[in-house]
């Protein structure tokens, strides 16, 4: 049951083959044998997900279904979800039942998916590899000894476990593409505004997106439907229509234009990686794409920028923990001082703390203009380089990350190094274009992400484009032998 | 460039001093490790210092959008009980905090 698609699984509870309590059931079994192995799941929601499966039985029986009605899901714990524990990864919320869903989860509670439970990931988004969590580190079901990739490890590695069929996440600079390329997963950055940021927990609030994770595109396309769409209340949501994604899937892409740029085959590119990508862009000049080399010059400085950035509007975002309203409080603080920074000392994990002080200090009187602004004028050169190359090209392609998956600890000593770990995706959040990753082969028995980034608002096409490639191939197909 | 300016302090000679700014508690004993940490992410980004960036508009946000407006009108029900069981001291609809106004001496 657990290696059917979307279409599939609508197939068979709208033939009454399957129920979507005996589904969700199904996975909730799943999750209890396996999850020890990985530490996906931070909070496992039996009762109310098989309480929503029994609704979405009886809107399938009344012929009221929609995109994803009774199809099981697993939520990033970083969505506000009512009444349910929303821990973000970090002991400041732990003890947090949010009084409020997220619109994304609205979208999904209304459209009658069964929310599995909420899924672990690097304390408020930041990291590269689920380390930094509270909860413990999430472990990759290709080889637990490796990461899952991060912030979204926990959702990519249930997707990847078929612990669930779809996962969310968010990313900020990598968060959703890094983790679907290190657990051989597909995954969406739709463009910055595409998907309401409303209730989902505030890292970088120019950057963060929410998307999804999916074992195909077309798997993908559904969950982006239901996911996508203005919302009011999230003021740099942007009210543009949202076309259907499962209608181009099957479209040619015989004279497509592939952009490759030069820069994200450089030196620290691993060779395995390498040759994988290449491999998979034959694959597209097979189906009529034509290839073109291209630039994107500031490549270099964008791992530099957004670590001004980010960390500035995370020192900003984060000053809202104060120890009084919700989340941690300190005891017996002697005095309204000692309260906020024992509680925000305490609650808050290393990587926090260092991201809170960075941004602080960039954003310091007498240091505003030499780090804060020079890194947005940084920012803009990095996003005028995508806008030549989108006036030549339909996409560009390259790889998600410049290696496969690495072992736990292996880069948790030096901050920077973790950071390199997404010089190619962070450059696709400081403009705001949309970025998938898709597998697209295996080094040492670990998968391998191609990424495809497309200009504002071209979901559509990027889907279309990996779904091509999935007709072709079978690398989206593979599970590792212990989650099979 | 004001980033060579004289009286600039590292970041690894304040940190303590970050720490009070962010409002975060750190031991003595994790300073070294901040220090070494935070001088290196500094170091890192300053490669931007030799970017030519003259008469660059700064990107505040992807899409430059301006901000959307809405009716003033309410939108909201009163939930503060709902909101308050998540805070961790509360009396009478109140948020406790430690005492901030202090008597005057008798």
């Amino acid at each position: 049951m657990h290696s059917k698609s979307i279409v599939e699984l609508n197939d068979g509870l709208k033939k009454g083959e399957f129920s979507s309590v005996e589904l969700t059931q199904h996975y909730l079994q799943r999750i209890k044998k396996l999850d020890s192995k990985l530490n996906a799941f931070i909070t496992v929601c039996d009762d109310s997900a098989l309480e929503q499966a029994k609704q979405a039985d009886q809107r399938i029986k009344a012929g009221q279904s929609s995109l994803l009605t009774g199809i099981p899901y697993a939520h990033k714990d970083i969505f506000c979800t009512d009444g349910i524990k929303t821990s973000c990864g970090s002991k400041m919320l732990d003890s947090f039942t949010a009084p409020y869903d997220a619109y994304v989860t609205e979208l999904l509670k209304k459209d009658g998916a069964v929310m599995l439970g909420k899924t672990n990931m690097d304390e408020f988004a930041m990291g590269s590899s689920s380390e930094t969590s509270f909860y413990g580190p999430v472990r990759n079901p290709w080889n637990t000894a490796c990461v899952p990739g991060g912030s979204s490890g926990g959702s990519a590695a249930a997707v990847a476990a078929n612990l669930a069929p779809l996962a969310t996440g968010t990313d900020t600079g990598g968060s959703i593409r890094q983790p679907a390329a290190l657990c051989g997963i597909t995954g969406i950055k739709p463009t910055y505004g595409r998907v309401s940021r409303y209730g989902m927990i505030a890292f970088a609030s120019s950057l963060d997106q929410g998307g999804p994770f999916a074992r195909s595109a077309e798997d993908a396309a559904y969950l982006l439907q239901v996911m996508s769409g203005f919302d009011q209340r999230d003021s740099t949501c942007v009210d543009k229509p949202v076309p259907d994604y499962t209608k181009s899937l099957g479209d040619s892409i015989s004279g497509l234009t592939i952009g490759v740029p030069n820069e994200y085959f450089s030196d620290g590119l691993d060779t395995g990686v390498a040759q994988s990508i290449e491999q998979a862009i034959k694959v597209y000049e097979k189906l009529g794409a034509k290839i073109k080399k291209i630039t994107l010059p500031n490549t270099n400085l964008s791992v530099p920028a957004y670590y001004v950035v980010a960390p500035a509007e995370c020192s900003s975002n984060l000053s809202r923990y104060d120890g009084v309203r919700f989340g941690h409080r300190c005891d017996d603080p002697e005095n309204l001082e000692d309260l906020y920074e024992r509680s925000r000392g305490e609650g808050f994990g290393d990587e926090v703390k260092r991201r809170i002080m960075l941004g602080t200090y960039v954003l310091s009187a007498g240091y505003y203009d030499a780090y804060y602004l020079k890194a947005q004028k940084v920012r803009r050169l990095i996003s005028n380089d995508f806008k030549a190359a989108f006036s030549d090209v339909d996409v560009i392609m390259g790889p998600t990350t410049p290696e496969v998956a690495f072992k736990l600890g292996e880069k948790t000593a030096d901050p920077v190094t973790m950071y390199l770990s997404d010089i190619f995706t962070i450059a696709v959040n400081l403009a705001g274009l949309p970025g998938l990753s898709i597998p697209a082969g295996m080094v040492n028995d670990l998968p391998v992400g191609l990424q495809i980034i497309g200009d504002y608002f071209s979901e559509a096409k990027l889907l279309n484009v990996a779904h091509q490639f999935q007709q072709e191939t079978d690398w989206h197909k593979q599970s590792p032998k212990a989650f099979s | 460039m004001s980033t060579s300016n004289q009286t600039e302090e590292k970041i690894e000679d304040i940190v303590a001093k970050i720490a009070e700014l962010s409002r975060l508690s750190i031991n003595s004993e994790e300073i070294p490790a901040y220090q070494q940490q935070l001088g290196h992410i500094i170091q890192f980004v300053k490669q931007l210092d030799d970017v030519g960036t003259e008469n660059v508009e700064p990107m505040a946000h992807p899409q430059d959008q301006s901000q959307r407006l809405r009716a003033d009108s309410v939108t909201e029900s009163d939930q503060h009980k709902y909101f308050q069981e998540n805070a961790p001291l509360v009396e009478a609809g109140l948020y406790l905090v430690p005492k901030v106004i202090e008597k005057a001496e008798e």
